[in-house]
């Protein structure tokens, strides 16, 4: 298996849509064929179309805040006293997160194909809060799909879609979280396709949405190419490019445009959600082994028992709580090019702790788990070595579980 | 010249043996009815139980589709999640599920066995490996519902080599130049989806569209038998009596539910439901 060097990655499937000959596909109902090859024909037509490039750019820059800002983490490079900890505040962008990018190139595309409604499914409530705003921006009607046990922990998002005039559905099924909201996303697409457009909130589901998703989820990397030569003059000879992964939109969107460096120069680590220490449960399936499955219509590093059923996992962050993984990553980890390991949920809790100590910057609890990987590499690391951490969301969400593990001072 | 008579004979019962399903078709054309096909989820609500419900209704179906419960159905509704959820919490693993096929081959051997599930659960089991074990309990054919053609080409030439029929889905979204294409890789039956939907959804087409799309399907080939799967219960399964087969499968999920919320027993019930349905397209 490897990866191509000037190919962007999300083209380097085959003809059906297989990364490395065995990641992603559709393993799809064949109701959903057609709507998939529709989609496909469009998003193929419109990337190349400088037109819709130029509409895209225009919304990222005006409406969601583009560039994010790159900022140096003085005081915490000081105390962590190795490498010099950076961070790309993502969570700068209009929303409060990185899923405002696949959300309104989801939504620039439905109003291409002359659909009215679209629905999404979401975990934190990001992927939903953005499409939400992104639909009331492009005039669609919104319908997000939240597991119920998200719906308790995640109030401040599902508050914010339904002041977006989203209706939140509720599911009830299996362990109620994101595995099972975007299983039941994916059923109401399958009884309505014919007039709903449909947005996976990440790099995960039938390939067309990986590949969506990572093109727009880009903007991040391509934001901090630019301010890496106006900082530096160049890109760093020492460059490492740490990111929370859960389906890995924001990660793989964070390093797409330096996917063709060195892995000595710039090198790209994932963490994953370890989940509590005490637990044997975890939504960390790259860093622990498991074995190739097929989840939500494609074949994946995935959690699952010998006879195929998907496992439930545990996580503190909603974001990062899925048993399966980007066939991406899944890709980028056989090549090699990326590394990946976890944090668990009381290592996310007091990365949380320091970066807010020293910082003006809360980080959600998801990008705390990269935060985690970071600071403890980081104390290792030479003072030449630029350590970067994408602050992909804002704790605001998170003010509830943060008040109840942590108290009341650092929410 | 014996043994030559002897050779002949012995293909003909082999020939019979993988042609169970197209001669159930057959019977129920020479009864000028169509086939009816129920579905219901192995382990639900027992292993035990279910094996009885299979006995229980075999002689009033022509074949009996078996689900494989999988806990990441993302086509099915809310009646076969249900049975499916409650089958994997009452511990059914695939194994168990062969071992309810083949027990109920004892009981009746000629009834045709049609599995029913996604692809992890097959390709965790290993493709090979869960073919022979298919034809060792006496499967006859094969749905994968989140396999679809051109991608399972190479795995339902495995099930002809094999005797097992693969079963293609067909829906209305299928454009006509892929129905060409699937039905010319089909075995001899087909199973088409009424309308745009999960299982166990409202009817929400008429039934003279959903025959217009069928015709369709039969102008390519007439010789594949063409089933009619989703939103079929007693109320519409009369209106629908031209295919050659109808499928009922969430209508008697939900019975199995329904019973156990009453405390009644699910097999006499389903029985039931099974009779009613086989009366009315008589």
């Amino acid at each position: 298996m490897k990866l191509k060097k000037g190919i962007p990655v999300i083209d380097q499937g085959d003809k059906l849509g297989f990364w490395g000959g065995k990641f992603g596909g559709n393993f799809v109902p064949e109701t959903l064929k057609k709507p998939i090859e529709d989609l496909e024909i469009l998003f193929n037509k419109l990337k190349k179309d400088k037109k819709f490039i130029n509409e895209r750019d225009k919304y990222f820059k005006n409406w969601i805040g583009s560039p994010t800002r790159f900022i140096k983490l003085e005081n915490l490079t000081e105390h962590v006293g190795g490498a010099q900890i950076w961070s790309k505040v993502v969570s700068d962008a209009n929303g409060g997160a990185h899923k405002i990018y696949n959300a309104t190139v989801h939504c620039l595309l439905a109003k291409r194909a002359g659909k009215k409604i679209i629905c999404g499914d979401t975990g934190a409530g990001y992927a939903g809060k953005m499409l939400s705003m992104a639909a009331k921006k492009f005039d669609l009607k919104c319908k997000i799909f939240m597991g119920a046990k998200d719906i308790k922990r995640q109030q401040p998002n599902v508050k914010a879609m339904k002041k977006n005039g989203a209706e939140v559905i509720p599911v009830y099924s299996g362990s109620q979280t994101l595995v099972d909201a975007v299983s039941e996303c994916m059923r109401y697409w399958v009884a309505n396709c014919d007039k709903v457009a449909m947005c996976v909130g990440s790099t995960v589901g039938p390939a067309i949405f990986v590949r969506i998703c990572g093109w727009s989820t880009s903007q991040i990397s391509r934001e901090l190419k630019v301010q890496l030569v106006d900082e530096f003059g160049s890109i760093p000879k020492k460059l490492k490019l740490y990111n929370c992964v859960g389906g890995g939109s924001s990660s793989f969107g964070f390093w797409n445009e330096f996917m063709d460096y060195d892995k000595k120069q710039c090198e790209f680590i994932g963490v994953e959600a370890g989940g509590p220490a005490k637990s044997k449960k975890h939504a960390a399936p790259l860093t622990y082994g498991s074995k190739i499955g097929i989840l939500h219509g494609a074949a994946q590093y995935v959690n699952q028992n010998t006879d195929g059923q998907i496992e439930e996992t545990e996580s503190i962050s909603a974001g990062l709580d899925y048993p399966g993984i980007s066939p991406l990553h899944c890709f980028l980890k056989d090549t090699k090019r990326a590394r990946y390991t976890a944090a668990s949920d009381e290592e996310a809790l007091n990365a949380y702790k320091l970066v807010t100590k020293f910082e003006k910057l809360k980080p959600s609890l998801e990008p705390s788990h990269a935060f985690s990987v970071a600071i403890k590499e980081s104390k290792k690391l030479s003072k030449d070595t630029i350590v970067i951490v994408n602050s992909c969301g804002d704790a605001y969400k998170d003010r509830g579980i943060i008040e109840k593990r942590l108290g009341k001072k650092y929410v | 010249m014996l043994i030559k008579i002897e050779g002949l004979l012995k293909r003909d019962w082999v020939k019979n043996m993988s042609n169970l399903i197209s001669h159930a078709f057959k019977k129920a054309k020479s009864e000028n009815r169509p086939a009816l096909l129920t579905y219901t989820v192995a382990g639900d609500n027992s292993k035990k139980q279910s094996l009885e419900i299979l006995k229980s209704i075999s002689k009033k179906v022509d074949i009996l589709e078996i689900g494989v419960p999988h806990n990441t159905p993302v086509a099915d509704g809310s009646q076969i999640q249900t049975s499916s959820y409650r089958a994997i919490k009452n511990g059914i693993k695939v194994n168990d599920i062969f071992k309810i096929v083949k027990d109920f081959k004892k009981f009746d051997k000629n009834k045709p066995i049609i599995l029913m599930g996604y692809y992890n659960m097959i390709f965790q089991y290993g493709e090979n490996k869960f073919l022979k074990k298919c034809k060792i309990s006496g499967v006859n054919g094969l749905i994968v519902v989140d396999l679809p053609w051109p991608e399972n080409k190479k795995f339902a030439s495995k099930c002809k080599k094999k005797s097992i029929f693969f079963i293609q889905l067909l829906s209305p979204t299928t454009t006509k130049n892929r129905l060409k294409k699937i039905i010319k890789d089909s075995h001899e039956m087909i199973y088409f989806i009424s309308m745009l939907s999960t299982t166990g959804g409202k009817l929400k087409v008429t039934s003279k569209e959903i025959l217009s799309n069928y015709d369709k399907i039969k102008k390519i080939n007439s010789k594949k038998n063409v089933v009619v799967g989703f939103g079929i219960t007693e109320k519409t399964i009369k209106s629908l009596k031209k295919a050659d087969g109808l499928v009922v499968g969430s209508a008697i999920c939900r019975e199995i539910t329904n019973s156990l919320k009453k405390r009644q027993n699910p097999v006499t019930n389903v029985y039931n439901v099974v009779n009613r349905l086989k009366n009315k397209i008589k």
